[in-house]
């Protein structure tokens, strides 16, 4: 079996035994976009107007939070150093770490969206967009955010950091993937945006695994 | 196949914690660091395992520097670091599965490590209920579920009780008949047969500034 | 024995010869800039007066995107060949570069006022400009969250390096979801139609602010590692007193 599948395999193993964290997430989603009607009021125009930029920046949101301990348990256990020592790339440890992520965290993110969109009365024609902006969009956040959280591994407050590091480099995803959304409600062309989020996507596949590495590498130094 | 290491010295921390270090292990060998706490035994080791790298100097095969092919470097040895690289939530055969498979270990090795080991009973009990010497022992039985020549060991009998530190001896010793090497940093006497030793007071940076002579 | 790697002596002689270079013509070029762009160019016919913010402003943009760049190409090859003045080089600049950076925000805010009559439009510009302030502050935030500062350094780098890479795609985004959102019925900064008599004052300004950063950057450098000696010599001492 090959270390990207064994490492895989294990993430999911983890994670499918402490089935509790990514529920969490979940639920952080779910209750982030419920507090926006309370704030601005359930006039239902005004939350169908905002329904695609608070699924995406919620979901944003909740990504951050699952971020903090993606690398962190196996630099503190000492796996991390395993995983450094094994024939395999730390590049292949870096993208099964990211795949496993979008598998327990992502994917369940882009299951609950359009939940949220109901509460919001998203307008018919906006779901199949959503679905299909999360399905392009989650993977390049689980990605970067790889990044992110192998850069802050060990440091203080890393959460918090995390966030603010990976924030700004997600923007254009959350720019394109709520555009993508208004224009299918809207009735326009969003061919392009859907394009253009795949490009970032294949764009992070091949980069960020490099940064990631680098990132671990000088870690565990 | 000769492992060995030239001249190295090792920044930590900005501080110069060993300097000209030289050192060498024949197939069959052992090469046992002793030194007092903080004299750069586990940065010795790390930087052996290309965790860390030397500030100066080279470490290198018969056929070649670690650098220069790091995962063949890390497909040749064993580390076992302080860190014990288990999960509290998966069992004992699935923690020891995870890294013999990695470094393509088979079921018939597996279970003879947990032989070898005494864990046999264990395999599924979940890794929290597992004691600090049981602990030992599970890390350790990664040397025996998949093959490598050349085993790294940071004080490999913390916590482990007389039998199990006989049961380390023997497995070190059936190692280095078959032609395996190791590397063990320790503090206490292993009662291991024809050892190298390496006294890591010898080379010592002392007071030294690093930017001595600088400026 | 650092010393293979990087000469503090050299650097230092190198620094006293070049200081001196950067520093006056910084300064005369900062005023005969401000004095045209004060005193001896004409107001703008849309923008009067407030034109002047200009002067300052477009510098300081300019400057926020160069020192971002000569910023992430020094962490480049300090992670590449390992050369310590180069992480020291990316450490001394990132807190100007982040300077320059709130000065470009803040003069646009300011300039918003009067023109746009509100402190803040999401403009294109100003706001790939905020979120590069954001990149130079996690950049800074990064270097400093660690007990290491080897790690801090290495790490601050590699985020440069991500930084670089996305800073143009961050900026056509943003530029691309302001068309979307805002149709250009907004004043330009510096738009297309500069008088010849603003672009003396903008050209001295700008290579002024060039030379500024120069100077700031070796004394920053300079200062930086003699911090970094002084850590060197004082844990070395501790280690002695704790062995004797």
């Amino acid at each position: 079996m090959n270390a990207l599948a064994l490492i895989l395999r294990r993430e999911i193993r983890l994670s499918m035994r402490q089935a509790g964290d990514s529920a969490i997430i979940v639920l952080f989603f779910v209750l982030a976009a419920i507090l926006f009607p309370f704030g601005v009021g359930p006039e239902p125009n005004m939350l169908a107007r905002m329904a695609p930029g608070v699924v995406w920046v919620t979901a944003l949101l909740a990504a951050m939070l699952s971020f903090e301990r993606l690398f962190a348990p196996d630099y503190e256990d000492g796996s991390l150093e395993q995983l450094a020592l094994g024939p395999a790339p730390l590049e292949t440890v870096a993208l099964a770490k990211a795949a496993a992520h979008w598998l327990t965290t992502g994917f369940p993110l882009m299951i609950a969206a359009p939940l949220i969109a109901l509460l919001y009365r998203l307008p018919d024609a906006g779901y199949n967009t959503l679905l299909i902006t999360m399905a392009l969009g989650t993977p390049t956040i689980s990605l970067i955010g790889t990044v992110g959280a192998a850069l802050t591994l060990g440091a203080r407050r890393g959460g918090v950091l995390l966030s603010l590091l990976v924030i700004p480099l997600i923007i254009p995803i959350l720019i394109f993937g709520t555009a993508a959304i208004d224009a299918a409600i809207g009735g326009y062309p969003f061919r392009q945006h859907l394009l253009l989020l795949g490009g970032f996507f294949l764009g992070a596949l091949v980069l960020t695994p490099i940064a990631t590495a680098a990132a671990l590498r000088q870690a565990l130094e | 196949m000769k492992f060995f290491g030239e001249n190295i010295s090792c920044v930590r921390g900005e501080r110069l914690v060993f300097r000209g270090l030289n050192f060498a292990v024949e197939p069959g060998g052992a090469l046992v660091l002793t030194g007092n706490n903080g004299s750069g035994k586990t940065s010795l080791l790390r930087v052996m395992a290309g965790l860390n790298r030397a500030t100066v100097g080279k470490i290198a095969w018969s056929d070649g520097p670690i650098s220069d092919d790091p995962e063949k470097h890390h497909g040749r040895l064993h580390f076992i670091g302080h860190l014990d690289a288990q999960k509290p939530v998966l069992s004992v055969g699935e923690n020891l599965e995870m890294w013999a498979r990695l470094h393509g270990g088979t079921d018939e090795k597996i279970a003879m490590a947990i032989k070898k080991l005494k864990l046999d009973g264990f395999e599924d009990l979940p890794g929290r209920y597992l004691s600090a010497g049981q602990r030992r022992r599970l890390s350790l039985a990664r040397l025996v579920a998949s093959e490598a020549p050349l085993w790294i060991l940071d004080e490999p009998t913390i916590a482990l009780d007389e039998g199990s530190v006989a049961a380390v001896r023997a497995l070190i010793s059936e190692h280095r008949d078959a032609g395996g090497m190791a590397v063990i940093a320790t503090n206490v006497e292993l009662g291991l047969s024809d050892t190298t030793k390496l006294d890591m007071r010898d080379y010592a940076a002392g007071q030294d500034d690093i930017w001595e002579g600088v400026s | 024995m650092i010393q293979k790697y990087a000469n503090p002596a050299r650097f230092n002689r190198l620094a006293a010869t070049l200081l001196p270079w950067f520093a006056w013509p910084a300064a005369i070029l900062i005023f005969a800039g401000l004095y045209f762009a004060l005193f001896n160019s004409p107001p703008d016919y849309q923008q009067g007066e407030s034109v002047r913010i200009m002067y300052v402003h477009v510098p300081s943009a300019w400057m926020a995107l160069f020192v971002y760049t000569c910023m992430a190409i020094s962490c480049a090859v300090g992670l590449i060949w390992k050369h310590p003045l180069a992480h020291i080089a990316a450490q001394a600049a990132a807190p100007i570069g982040a300077c320059f950076t709130f000065v470009c925000l803040m003069t646009g805010s300011l300039w918003g006022k009067p023109i746009w009559g509100t402190w803040w439009v999401w403009d294109a510009r100003l706001t790939s400009v905020l979120i590069l302030f954001f990149l130079y502050l996690g950049f800074l935030a990064l270097q400093n969250a660690f007990d290491d500062p080897a790690r801090g350094e290495r790490s601050a780098a590699i985020l440069a390096l991500v930084g670089l890479i996305n800073v143009p795609i961050i900026h056509y985004s943003v530029v691309w979801w302001n068309t979307l959102h805002q149709p250009a019925s907004v004043i330009k900064m510096a738009g297309p139609a500069i008088h010849s008599s603003m672009l003396l004052p903008l050209f001295l300004m700008a290579i002024g602010f060039k030379l500024y950063f120069l100077t700031l950057l070796l004394l920053r450098m300079k200062a930086l590692m003699m911090a970094r000696r002084a850590r060197g010599m004082s844990m070395a001492q501790l280690h002695h007193q704790a062995a004797e």
